[in-house]
């Protein structure tokens, strides 16, 4: 059988010195051990850190400081996060099963593997899995890929849906040795798939934090099944409206993009306009504009049109 | 007397063995140990057509834990006429990605999981063919479909009728290949006792099927081999023949000298079990004016495999659910290179009914006559292909009760972003017996055994066995002890085909009531009844015996995303005698919770370049989960079928699942004004129509 070291890390330097040898991060486990299973994911070592402390602290500014090993169901019923970030909450909620979310951790579910069907199967080709093998689903079975910022490499999409909300809400990712805001996280394919993330080797997510919350927020997650499926498109924004004008807003999408897509172009289109549907409607066209549907998912463009000015509206 | 003076039959009773269940003691196949056993798996080629030139056995031996390595050169040899899904190792030949062509056997499965996926196989790789199209040039008409009906029927002259009618439906319907995802995948354990005697522990539908494939591939006398399986966790169908799990089993403990076990897991389930074949379907319906139809036609294409041809019925439905004068149906097939199809509950009624039901409520739409009062319109006096009548025949009666509980019909209207309408199908599903044995012993403390190798699968056999024998003997329920799932006891039906209850309970009731007489004597005493001669029920004339059901849906539909949700489902059965009022209604459930997921989830993806499906776990594969599924409410209409068996009662293990996904996509219609007619109906397909 495949052997792998297994330790638990005693602390942040410890995990990283571990890491720095070779290993990989091992949070709740819940895609790294699927993806060991199906022989996608080989590591040798692995450095247990869903141990590291685990607190949910208010900052100074008012904003909040996830320890990196938050358990996804704990962050979810904080009430602190449900009164003031209520986005996030139903962003994890929305995500995985109530068994999944009891493993999960915050940094783990940032690192979420995407769920393209040709990463999965280690026997056929994947850019992301075998640099190099080719990219089978963009001329293949893509009905739940990218519609934004897909290379040629790779058309997969970032499947997590905390981190959805994270990029509405302004999060910065701390790792022992930097800030870095979520929304330059994790990168777009281009010809490294395999990169998710900016991460370097051996650098650990050790909190995410917020800054205080500067307008009301939810999320909403499209998808063919009620429970337990991955986004089709989802949509996290924060809202501000002040006299009828938007003050402040913030939209990210999942499931069109190989990293949360943060909206900058409807958000300026939006500062200071009408807080209307019909306003709501033009800037998603104007987002959604640079959008380049495959040959089967062109309907998520309509389906996040939408999805954006309900949820917007829902907000006003 | 009758069995239905009695009163235990039809009540509510509890699963015997519900606390064994939940408490984790019933054990299934996987969970049986052996001394010394080694663990089996099965190696998937990986490619779709060709040749394995060679396998690396040498390396793989040199794995730590790795007892023997298994291909077409080292394989032993089964019996010639071997079924070909079963035969495996048997040649060099490739049929489709996914099939077993090698094996390691090691002292854990994970020794033997890891060195199968480092196994090193050259192939040949030849050209392949996997995508099913409506005018494949492989199509051709098969002899027969399952079980054995003709492929083709025609009455009278549709072309003309169609060319005469006031208004014809012609449309195309498309289901996609779908999987069985029982909870229990399939297993065995398999342990040899010298050269002549096995014994296998197994995860199946009917353990007579499995020892006569033992028994024919090995080459043994089938009394010596025995298939113990008294636990079964669900199998659809995908359990009712014996798998290639079964015959890895037995070949690598016969090659090893040692017990082997052998899970298939869920991936594998996805090439090895058998699936429902897509199927592209053709319907065209005519009609007057007022709704009468004057010519139906279902033109079903659909695939199978290199091996084995395997030819699901689809528009068999089609032959005897309305009257119209003008009738045909045909099917045809394309060989290609994918996994063998197989049964997957109701087959053939349930893609067929989708086609029929949908063209129906699309013919009401047309007429503007509502579904019920058209399907109420072309009702049949007789069987319209045999011209035999109904032993019992109450479609219109299950459309009823259900209009009227249902609140039938409340147009559609929209509740904020939701679209909001309901929608109706008819099922239907024969009923039939076939011949079994048993056997009804009284013991001298006052017990009762029956024993029949029957199957319970999760669905409640044991338990109704038990209530039909403690009717017939007019004793209490606790005094009956039922052995079923090991082929050491008289033979019986499998679990499939709706007929498990119908043809064990006729044995029970005939050793029982052998028995009866009997009980003043000398204790114990033995009866074994055989149910070979009298199989068919009363033979008074020839009879068309089948269940019959409605079901009514409720669909929101979300204009912004296409996200469809079900709100309401209600459905009314027709199915002679009801046995067990709480394992019937979870039967009805289940069918219908499986049509759900038909309708608007469960799609398994191929993807032709490699003739690969891509998805296959329960991730990827959509099956409905809780929050896809409201409170479904089911009723039966009080029935009794004497032309069956002397319960009078029919099958329910498939109705459920026939006209679900008819009515689902009816509703959709009746929410939307959109038409989708290929499932499953997705936010993708539905979106930007909306």
């Amino acid at each position: 059988m495949r052997e792998f070291a297994y330790e638990r890390a005693s602390g942040v330097s410890a995990a990283v010195a571990a890491a720095e040898q070779g290993a990989t991060f091992l949070g709740g486990g819940t895609n790294l051990v699927d993806l060991m299973k199906l022989g996608v994911a080989k590591p040798e070592r692995l450095v247990d850190v869903s141990r590291l402390p685990a607190d949910i602290e208010e900052l100074p500014d008012g904003g909040l400081r996830i320890g990196a090993a938050v358990r996804n169901n704990d962050l979810a019923a904080d009430p602190r996060v449900r009164l003031t970030y209520p986005a996030l909450s139903h962003a994890l909620l929305a995500g995985a099963s109530g068994q999944l979310r009891n493993l999960a951790t915050t940094g783990g579910n940032l690192l979420q593997r995407t769920r393209c069907h040709y990463f999965m199967v280690s026997t056929l080709p994947c850019n992301k899995r075998a640099p190099g093998s080719g990219c089978p689903a963009r001329e293949g079975i893509h009905d739940n890929h990218a519609i934004l910022g897909w290379s040629e490499a790779c058309v997969a999409t970032h499947p997590s849906d905390m981190s959805v909300a994270l990029a509405a809400l302004d999060a910065t990712v701390v790792t022992h040795a930097r800030r870095i805001p979520l929304v330059d996280l994790h990168r777009l394919p281009g010809s490294e798939p395999e990169r998710d993330t900016i991460l370097e080797p051996g650098e650990l997510i050790v909190a995410v934090e917020l800054p205080p919350a500067h307008g009301r927020s939810t999320y909403r997650k499209v998808r063919d099944r009620a429970s337990f499926a991955f986004a089709l498109v989802s949509v996290a924004a924060v809202l501000r409206v002040e006299d009828g004008a938007v003050a402040d807003v913030a939209v990210a999408l999942g499931g069109v993009a190989h990293k949360p897509w943060r909206a900058s172009r409807l958000e300026s289109e939006l500062r200071g306009g009408p807080a209307t549907r019909a306003s709501y409607e033009a800037a998603a066209d104007a987002e959604l504009a640079e959008a380049r549907p495959l040959r089967d998912n062109a309907y998520k463009v309509e389906i996040a049109k939408r999805a954006i000015a309900t949820v917007l509206e829902e907000l006003s | 007397m009758s069995v239905a003076e009695r009163t235990l039959i039809g009540a509510p009773v509890d699963r015997l063995e519900g606390r064994e269940k939940v408490t984790g003691a019933a054990k299934y196949a996987y969970e049986y140990e052996a001394a010394n056993v080694v663990h089996v798996v099965g190696v998937a080629a990986t490619v779709p057509s060709g040749r394995v030139v060679r396998v690396d056995a040498e390396s793989a031996l040199k794995l730590p834990g790795v007892v023997a390595v298994l291909w077409h050169a080292t394989a032993p040899r089964l019996a010639g006429d071997t079924d070909p899904e079963l035969a495996i190792m048997q040649s060099d030949r490739v049929s489709y990605r996914g099939q077993w062509i090698a094996a390691v056997a090691a002292e854990t499965y994970a020794a033997a999981s890891a060195a199968g996926r480092a196994l090193r196989i050259d192939y040949e790789e030849a050209e392949h063919d996997s995508v099913l199209t409506a005018d494949h040039p492989a199509l051709y008409t098969p002899e027969t479909v399952n079980p054995g009906f003709p492929s083709e029927t025609s009455q009278g002259d549709v072309d003309a009728a169609l060319a005469q009618a006031d208004v014809v439906v012609d449309e195309t319907y498309r289901t996609p290949t779908e999987h069985n995802n029982a909870m229990e995948p399939h297993a065995t354990l398999a342990v040899w006792d010298g050269d002549d005697t096995l014994t296998v522990y197994d995860s199946n539908q009917g353990v007579r099927p499995v020892r006569q494939a033992l028994a024919s591939a090995f080459s043994l006398d089938p009394e010596n081999v025995r298939v113990i399986s008294p636990h079964v966790g669900g199998g659809f169908g995908s359990k009712g023949t014996p798998r290639p799990n079964v015959i890895l089993a037995a070949m690598a403990a016969k090659v090893v000298g040692r017990p082997a076990k052998v899970a298939v897991t869920r991936q594998q389930m996805f090439s090895v079990t058998g699936y429902r074949t897509p199927t592209i379907q053709r319907v065209r319906l005519g009609a007057t004016r007022d709704g009468r139809l004057t010519a139906i036609a279902h033109d079903v294409v659909e695939q199978t495999s290199m091996l084995k041809e395997f030819a699901e019925q689809t528009a068999v439905v089609t032959r005897m659910l309305y009257a119209a004068p003008n009738r045909r149906t045909s099917h045809k097939l394309a060989r290609l290179n994918v996994p063998t199809p197989s049964w997957m509950r109701a087959p053939g009624e349930c893609p067929g009914a989708y086609a029929l039901e949908s063209a129906m409520d699309e013919l009401a739409r047309a007429l503007d006559i509502d579904p019920i009062e058209l399907r109420i319109r072309n009702e049949p006096e007789l069987d319209p292909e045999s011209g035999n009548r109904f032993s019992t025949r109450n479609l219109v009666g299950c459309l009823r009760e259900g209009a009227e509980r249902f609140g039938w019909k409340e147009p559609p209207s929209r509740d904020g972003r939701w679209l909001v309408g309901t929608g109706v199908a008819a099922s239907t599903y024969p009923a039939r017996r076939q011949p079994s044995q048993a056997i009804a012993r009284a013991d001298a403390d006052g017990s009762f055994t029956i024993g029949i190798a029957a199957a319970d699968i999760g669905t409640g056999a044991r338990t109704v066995i038990a209530q039909i024998a403690a009717d017939t003997l007019e004793v209490e329920l606790e005094r009956v002890h039922v052995e079923l799932g090991d082929s050491r006891l008289p033979p019986a039906m499998i679990a499939g085909g709706s007929m498990g209850t119908s043809s064990w309970g006729a044995a029970v009731v005939k050793a029982c009531r052998g028995l009866r007489p009997r009980l003043g004597g000398e204790l114990p005493v033995e009866v074994f009844a055989d149910t070979e001669e009298d199989a068919g029920g009363v033979e008074r004339e020839p009879v068309s015996s089948h269940g019959f059901g409605a079901q009514f849906v409720e669909v929101g539909v979300d204009s912004d995303t296409g996200e469809v949700r079900v709100s309401r489902v209600l459905g009314v059965f027709a199915c002679g005698r009801i046995m067990n009022a709480k394992t019937a209604r979870s039967q009805f459930i289940g069918g219908i919770t499986m049509g759900l997921g038909m309708a608007l989830l469960e799609e398994t993806l191929l993807d032709g370049r490699f003739g690969a499906f891509v998805n296959h776990d329960l991730a990827g594969y959509h099956v409905a989960v809780n929050a896809d599924v409201p409170a479904i409410e089911v009723h039966w209409l009080d029935e009794f079928d004497e032309h069956v068996n002397p319960m009078g009662a029919k099958g329910i293990g498939e109705i459920g699942i026939v006209g679900t996904a008819a009515a689902v996509a009816n509703a959709i219609h009746d929410a939307t004004g959109i038409r989708v007619r290929e499932l499953p109906i997705t936010p993708a397909k539905l979106a930007s129509l909306i």
